[in-house]
């Protein structure tokens, strides 16, 4: 397994009306071809900005991002995304909306029939073949989510990155997509980024964990490797202590090492528990190459 | 059950049958009771029977003259028959029927200016809207522009029109006489506007995750506003469309009027100016003609915009 691609150093600071707001700081990370990472972290503390910036929709401020070799400045499709509210375009079904991007990526390289046969056979990896000529609110929530991924699929990229996929759905809905999403993951082992807020969403998909502190100036906290044997089935896993350990290690980190100050007294003690956080995490744990 | 749906049926219809026949009847009593007390220089101000009699004589004028047409067409034929024998190597003229335009004519006058002036600033303007949407440089700089020509009446834009238009359109071509094209810039002029404001909203308004969906496909200029940007702003552009159409219609009247264009503007202006005792009521067909073909159009485009708008939800609010 070679490392496909390599944030390092990376930081942003925002212009705001009070100044210079430095949203994160000193992110450094290798995802190998292959891997399932997911960045996990209460909500406001820059997992998002990290994707955004993977993807190029951000730029960095400091550091910089290598993807295969080549540095990351532009949004592209080799870098599809799956956005958090499935971002379909309203206007064209499913099969257009996968179509789009097929014949963006694939022009001069597919030819018509090729193009129609590679719609299909997406939508037919996230079961959705039947709503093809459905328009995005005539399905559920969750089939649209299924077409967005078809869509991100589709573009055959080398990273897929995913903003908190499921984050919209409900509890079964969310376990249906996931258990897809492992499904198609068997058969295609893509690279993986995806960012969630839901434990044992991560503890399931993951190969590894990377868990970020609160910002500002927010950057890996821990890291941690998932070895549990594939195909996950998640009721076995439920019962699993070696998952459930994982699980613990995931809610110990998120709940006491970076307990989230919501209230406006202690913004004192924020700081200074922010910044003990900080040094103790200054050197992320770099993670052992397989 | 039986009983319950039926009572629901029923409530359904006094709701969208009987509420707006009522208020039509009392509209109706009102206008007759006031109109029988209003004196003018012409006679009594026209209550509703005498508009319904006034609309029937102009059914009938049309009726006459497509007789009276067809007459001529006749007696023309025949005359040329009787040429063609007598002296075979004239060249036989045809002359077309000059006979004053009725009301159904002034009517589709009426429409073509409209649609004209409409068709012209809507190509004008959603082009205009969308570059407005996409830059706010652009928009920065030309919405002072907009602020100032949005409210001025097209009363003020008619002189200016009329002259630059005789001076500039000097060959006029058939069927599109001077007074038809001031009307139709006029109306253009006056009806910009709704749908450039509308169509650059629609524009900036545009979901951020659509936009960024085009910039991870990298789609180029033009491919994003093709793909992305129009069908994205087509709810606001019909939005526009449909305020623009309206004003477009009530420009148009007073456009015509002075600008003598032979449509119902100029009808509403020559029985003003001919006065006689029918005139009051014939300006009232008018007006009620007005306003039925107004709330027409607005209906007609509601309709394409159910037809072609993907955001049925737009409709309902």
């Amino acid at each position: 397994m070679k490392t496909l691609l390599e944030l390092t150093q990376v930081g942003i600071d925002f212009k705001t009306e009070k100044g210079i707001f430095s949203a994160l700081k000193n992110v450094n990370i290798r995802i190998q071809e292959g891997e399932y990472v997911t960045l996990i972290g209460h909500s406001g503390c820059g997992k998002s900005t990290v994707l955004n910036i993977v993807a190029g929709l951000l730029q960095a401020t400091s550091g910089g991002v290598v993807l295969d070799g080549r540095e990351v400045n532009a949004p592209g499709p080799e870098r599809a995304v799956v956005f958090q509210n499935h971002s379909l375009l309203p206007w064209l079904t499913a099969y257009q909306n996968v179509e789009l991007a097929v014949r963006e990526v694939f022009r001069g390289k597919k030819s018509a029939a090729q193009m129609k046969e590679w719609i299909e056979y997406n939508l037919q990896l996230v079961h959705m073949q039947h709503a093809s000529n459905k328009l995005p609110h005539e399905i559920s929530g969750g089939m649209k989510q299924r077409v967005g991924i078809a869509r991100a699929l589709a573009m055959q990229p080398q990273v897929l990155l995913m903003d908190e996929p499921f984050g919209a759905l409900d509890a079964l809905t969310r376990a249906h997509l996931q258990d897809s999403l492992m499904d198609i993951q068997n058969t295609l082992k893509n690279t993986v980024i995806m960012i969630t807020h839901d434990v044992d969403e991560a503890v399931l998909l993951s190969d590894r964990i990377v868990m970020m502190t609160n910002g500002p100036s927010a950057t890996i906290g821990e890291i941690l490797n998932v070895n549990l044997p594939r195909p996950r089935a998640r009721l076995a896993l439920a019962d699993d202590p070696q998952y459930n350990h994982l699980r613990h290690e995931v809610l110990r980190f998120l709940y006491e090492k970076n307990v989230k100050v919501e209230d406006i007294f202690s913004q004192a003690k924020k700081s200074t528990a922010l910044a003990s956080v900080q040094q103790a995490n200054a050197i992320p744990r770099l993670p052992k190459v397989s | 059950m039986k009983q319950t749906s039926f009572m629901l049926v029923a409530d359904r219809a006094i709701r969208n049958l009987g509420l707006p026949l009522i208020g039509i009847t009392v509209f109706l009593s009102v206008w007759q009771f006031t109109s029988g007390r209003i004196d003018t220089s012409l006679g009594k101000f026209p209550g509703p029977a005498m508009v319904w009699e006034q609309a029937g004589g102009l059914l009938q004028e049309f009726r006459d003259e497509k007789i009276r047409e067809v007459d001529f067409h006749a007696r023309q034929e025949k005359r040329n028959a009787k040429l063609k024998i007598q002296r075979p190597d004239t060249a036989i003229q045809m002359r077309s029927y000059s006979g004053a335009p009725t009301f159904p004519q002034q009517i589709a006058t009426s429409l073509k200016t409209v649609f004209t002036g409409f068709t012209l600033a809507a190509v004008i303007a959603i082009p205009l809207g969308i570059v407005i949407g996409l830059s706010s440089a652009v928009y920065k700089a030309i919405n002072p522009i907009i602020q100032l020509f949005k409210p001025v009446s097209p009363l003020a834009w008619l002189p200016l029109v009329t002259i630059v238009v005789s001076s500039v359109y000097i060959n006029v071509i058939d069927g599109m006489p001077k007074s038809y094209v001031t009307s139709a810039f006029v109306v253009m002029l006056c009806c910009l506007w709704p749908t450039v404001i509308n169509t650059a909203v629609g524009v900036t308004s545009v979901s951020s995750d659509w936009v960024n969906v085009s910039k991870v496909l990298r789609l180029n200029f033009f491919r994003h506003i093709r793909y992305i940007i129009f069908p994205a702003a087509v709810p606001m552009i019909f939005t526009g469309l449909r305020l623009s159409l309206s004003t477009a219609w009530m420009v148009l009247i007073a456009a015509e009027m002075l600008s003598q264009n032979p449509g119902l503007g100029k009808f509403v202006w020559d029985e003003f100016q001919n006065g006689n005792s029918n005139s009051l009521g014939r300006i009232m067909v008018a007006v009620l003609t007005i306003g039925l073909i107004g709330y027409a159009l607005d209906r007609g485009m509601l309709f394409l915009q159910q037809h072609f708008s993907w955001d049925k939800q737009a409709l309902l609010r």
